[in-house]
């Protein structure tokens, strides 16, 4: 952009009244402040993680902050990704937040970024930024943001979490280690459940989200000692922090000195295609919550198997037997083979797992209900609720 | 000594998020431990039997890739973290 008078050299007075808590410390001042100002910041996710970072940001009076994002905001965000609000339900998160945004801080300028980030599109987004914060919620988006960085030179402040525990740190900065050097391969798919699965304390993506935020501010200043070479680990519960010694991997095969990754990858591939934990495919063996119900109520004997956990039955059931997927291989002997028997959860994911187990276990009449849980209240019985 | 068990593989681990265990070496500790909770084995190992690449092991504050694996010898006052990936953010 240029402009005859650069206002990104000044700040006017409303901006220095706005400012004043930062410019009173010598450790931003005037100085940091313009820094802070001619920042261009690139957040990957307007999310749980996003939004304490986006709206810290803000305030914090970085001049441009990115927001790349595809999502509509829905019920189940409002616990925790507080850039959204009630009334923001249905919206495109980028407008929701943009508006957030504009509000705490009008001298912010939001670009917003309608795509999912890929390998094609990446490096050219990035390079337009000083710093890319990275907020997104799956392994495949996790590989790609730190390969695009190291490629670009650009830090990727990075921060992860999952229940109440979450992980910070700074990568891909000139000397120090970057995202593959502590985890040079992904956990095969399934094996970590996302947020959606394995659920999230509404807090941690604030604690961790702000930390970003910090570490964020602390880059564009060039001031205090960054989480480079550092992973922060935060449990929650314990209110426990606790730090590791991160290195510079010398075989790491996108920062290190003989790299093999010289150009984005298909990082879907890499991660084994589902990084992203979602409903599973309808099999040959499904049943849908139609038929089921159809049967259901032509008497059909049929033995409704819940493995969901103890906590999930208490949210909602459609009464079945309760053997939560990981207690099935001890358990099983509860079950009768020679009944016809539909298993479900909350998405058809873990029932999916249950039904193949009992199928190698010599049961011969399973089905998996398509769907699960979710899938009967939102088409069967809306007093089901869903969660 | 005393194993750090992360959230995500607590489940396996008999819902525990420390286990004291015996052992000279951290490999000796680690198969302690999978053999008190046989179901966390295949999250470790791979089935060749190697540590799986996607799980960092941390003697202290240290990854033991740089100090001698799982043969590093092990004092009763350490602490063993097993670091898990994570990927949640939304």
């Amino acid at each position: 952009m240029t402009v005859a008078t650069d206002t990104a050299a000044t700040l006017s007075n409303d901006e220095i009244l706005r400012y004043s808590r930062h410019l009173i410390m010598p450790e931003v001042g005037m100085e940091g402040q313009l820094k802070l100002k001619k920042a261009r910041v690139l957040c990957i996710g307007a999310g749980g993680l996003g939004s304490p970072l986006s709206l810290y940001l803000a305030a914090a009076g970085v001049g441009t902050l990115g927001i790349v994002d595809f999502d509509v905001v829905d019920f189940t965000n409002l616990q925790r990704q507080i850039v959204h609000g009630t009334s923001d339900v249905g919206r495109k998160k980028l407008d929701s937040a943009a508006d957030t945004l504009q509000e705490i801080n009008p001298n912010v300028k939001v670009e917003k970024i309608e795509a999912r980030l890929t390998s094609a599109n990446a490096l050219e987004l990035f390079r337009d930024y000083d710093i890319v914060a990275d907020g997104t919620d799956n392994f495949p988006t996790r590989y790609l943001v730190n390969d695009a960085c190291v490629l670009t030179g650009k830090p990727n402040v990075y921060g992860s979490i999952f229940r109440f525990e979450g992980q910070a740190s700074v990568f891909a900065t000139k000397e120090g280690p970057c995202y593959r050097c502590l985890y040079p391969e992904p956990p095969p798919p399934g094996l970590v459940p996302s947020c959606a699965e394995g659920g999230v304390l509404g807090i941690l993506p604030g604690l961790v989200g702000v930390m970003q935020a910090t570490e964020t501010i602390k880059l564009i200043l060039g001031t205090g000692e960054p989480l480079i070479g550092r992973l922060l680990l935060v449990d929650a519960m314990g209110m426990r922090f606790r730090e590791l010694k991160l290195r510079k991997n010398p075989d790491c095969p996108v920062c290190g000195p003989n790299p093999t990754v010289t150009k984005l990858i298909d990082y879907e591939q890499f991660c084994g295609i589902r990084g992203q934990e979602e409903a599973a495919p309808v099999a040959m063996t499904d049943m849908t919550v139609e038929e089921y119900k159809q049967r259901k109520d032509r008497g059909d004997d049929i033995f409704l198997l819940d493995v969901r956990e103890p906590h999930e039955y208490a949210i909602c059931s459609l009464g079945g037997y309760l053997i939560p997927l990981n207690d099935l291989p001890k358990r099983v002997n509860e079950l009768d083979s020679s009944r016809e028997i539909v298993v479900h959860c909350k998405m058809g994911g873990r029932s999916a797992k249950a039904a193949e187990f009992l199928r190698k276990a010599g049961f011969s009449k399973v089905h998996n209900l398509a769907g699960g849980i979710n899938a009967w209240a939102e088409r069967i019985d809306p007093k089901v609720p869903k969660y | 000594m005393k194993i750090l068990v992360p959230t995500p593989l607590r489940q396996y681990a008999g819902k525990q998020a420390t286990v004291e265990v015996p052992g000279a070496t951290v490999g000796e500790a680690l198969n302690a431990l999978t053999s008190a909770y046989p179901d966390l084995r295949r999250h470790l190992y791979s089935d060749e039997g190697k540590l799986r690449a996607f799980v960092n092991v941390y003697l202290n504050d240290d990854d033991v890739r740089y100090l001698q694996n799982e043969q590093t010898p092990v004092k009763e006052s350490d602490t063993l973290s097993i670091i898990p990936s994570i990927a949640g953010g939304r």
